[in-house]
């Protein structure tokens, strides 16, 4: 087996792919220490099935995944933000409202995206992902999306961080912890949509939580956790794509899902950080 | 003198029923002052309105400058990637935007608060690991290094033995002796009788606030529980007794903080 099929590296879809792959790991990696610290999973991943009716949309209507992703990921934000609620049980049930709704609108403008606009692998790009098919711009997009996170995320930092120790120690430090919150999910709707641009909605999860989750259980501070999980989810990211390049040559004429190796990768790497902590 | 807290005829409702009723009492730099009351009795509804998270439906809080807030105990996921040192930092600069680069300034502040509050120990270790004594104090180290004027603690000896209870007591008299006034929610007041120069004393909603001594007394409680109340002097301890006739309803004897 060669390490890289000919032409890996000059193929122009597998630029883009690792693009995409980089800017959905750097910035979901980050975000996700967050999101696993603050108990926040289900959030995310109602953020990402709602943006999957974005994804829908973007193919009806010919515009940007990337911004029908976001469009309606923002909007499940501010769907759960609207709840208003503190309690953990109380936000899981919001949460969980949101998800139901747009999972329904997403059946819909699949359902329409088939029978008005004949995109029958419309369905499998939304929710699976189809990185090596991206439009040769939204590398780019994504790059651009990511830094643009990062920056907000290092801008909210520190009174995100007080707020997810203990959200009355912030109030009462001065931190406005509704605002900061609604910033906090609006820079998740953005991670969550870079990661469905990499492995499609249903599976954006697992590049959000697997590499934080895995990162904060070696990293000794929040911000090494941070560049550790981006870290780890670059390698998934990077190692999923070279794996499904290199699955042509084990099924020739056929490329395996991408998604599935990240998310293969994702899972290993987790088990490895829970092993290495035992240990 | 300035006072560093003062609160004028306070009366807050929660979800339709009125939780105080025109709560007065002011304390003076340098206090350490405990706001006794049973569970229910507002004590937390105080500090919440002192820190302005509850809106009073009428009277006023007024602070002197700067509050510090002490929780009771930090609900931390055991993942929680925080050193205790980098917690106590947060304190000077948790409230601000962007990234916090390294300050050699900023760390020397810190292992100075550390050292005060006798932290520097386990400085270096998660938070989420220390007792329940080491977080207390971390806590405190949190709140003091912003340099406020009050310190609030929310029911801080809950969770500790007597031993970590003595030694938090003490940290706290050092604190108000530098001219930090401290008040400090509790539903016991024996641990905090030695200490103690104000007691602000809730119950029902109203309260009774001075000297330990003018306060704690058969007449001041019974008018302030509307039933005979029973003040017990035991060697160095109090015990307040609600008897025949009292809201207990019956003949038994119960005793309350």
């Amino acid at each position: 087996m060669t390490l890289l099929q000919p032409g890996f590296l000059s193929s122009l879809p597998v630029q883009n792919a690792l693009l995409i792959g980089a800017g959905a790991a750097l910035l979901s990696g980050a975000a996700g220490v967050f999101t696993v610290l603050r108990g926040q999973s289900f959030a995310g991943h109602t953020l990402a099935d709602v943006s999957s009716a974005g994804g829908a949309l973007a193919y009806l209507l010919g515009i940007s995944p990337l911004a029908g992703f976001f469009g309606l990921a923002v909007l499940g934000a501010l769907g759960v933000e609207a709840a208003g609620e503190r309690r953990a049980a109380g936000r899981d049930l919001a949460a969980g409202i949101v998800l139901g709704a747009g999972m329904g609108i997403t059946a819909l403008l699949l359902y329409l995206d088939v029978t008005l606009k004949g995109h029958g692998g419309a369905a499998v790009a939304v929710m699976f992902g189809a990185l090596f098919a991206a439009p040769p711009g939204l590398g780019r997009a994504v790059a651009l999306g990511a830094l643009a996170g990062l920056a907000g995320l290092g801008l909210i930092y520190r009174p995100l961080l007080l707020a997810t120790l203990d959200g009355e120690l912030a109030r009462a430090d001065g931190v406005n912890t509704k605002l900061l919150g609604g910033a906090y999910l609006l820079l998740l709707a953005l991670a969550v949509t870079l990661c469905a641009m990499a492995v499609g909605a249903i599976l954006s999860t697992a590049l959000l939580i697997g590499p934080a989750a895995a990162a904060l259980r070696l990293a000794r501070g929040p911000v090494a956790a941070m560049a550790l999980a981006g870290l780890l989810g670059l390698g998934c990211a990077w190692g999923g794509i070279w794996l499904a390049y290199q699955s042509y040559g084990w099924t020739p004429g056929h490329v395996w899902p991408v998604s599935f190796f990240i998310t293969a990768l994702v899972l290993a790497v987790y088990a490895a950080a829970a092993l290495a902590r035992r240990g | 003198m300035t006072h560093a807290l003062d609160v004028a005829g306070l009366c807050v409702s929660l979800g339709g029923r009125e939780v105080l009723h025109e709560v007065s009492f002011a304390l003076e730099p340098g206090a350490f002052c405990g706001l006794i009351g049973a569970n229910g009795s507002g004590k937390t509804t105080l500090l919440r309105s002192i820190l302005g998270f509850t809106a009073p439906s009428a009277g006023r809080v007024a602070l002197a400058g700067v509050a510090g807030y002490v929780p009771q105990k930090l609900q931390l996921d055991p993942d929680m990637p925080v050193r205790a040192g980098d917690f106590v930092e947060l304190g000077l600069n948790g409230h601000r935007f962007g990234f916090p680069f390294p300050s050699r300034a900023r760390r020397a502040k810190v292992e100075a608060m550390l050292a005060a509050v006798g932290a520097e120990a386990f400085a270096g270790q998660r938070i989420g690991e220390l007792s329940g004594g080491q977080q207390q104090r971390v806590l405190i180290a949190h709140a003091l290094i912003r340099q406020p004027k009050l310190l609030l603690l929310d029911e801080p000896l809950a969770n500790l033995d007597l031993r970590a209870s003595a030694e938090i007591i003490a940290l706290l008299k050092r604190v108000a002796a530098q001219g930090v006034t401290v008040l400090l929610s509790a539903h016991d007041m024996n641990p905090l009788l030695s200490a103690m120069d104000r007691i602000v004393y809730l119950a029902k909603g109203r309260a009774a606030s001075g000297r330990t001594q003018e306060v704690v007394r058969t007449e001041v409680l019974s008018a302030l529980y509307g039933y005979h109340i029973d003040v017990i002097r035991v060697h160095d301890r109090i015990i307040v007794v609600a008897g025949e006739g009292g809201a207990h309803g019956g003949k038994h004897v119960a005793a309350i903080p």
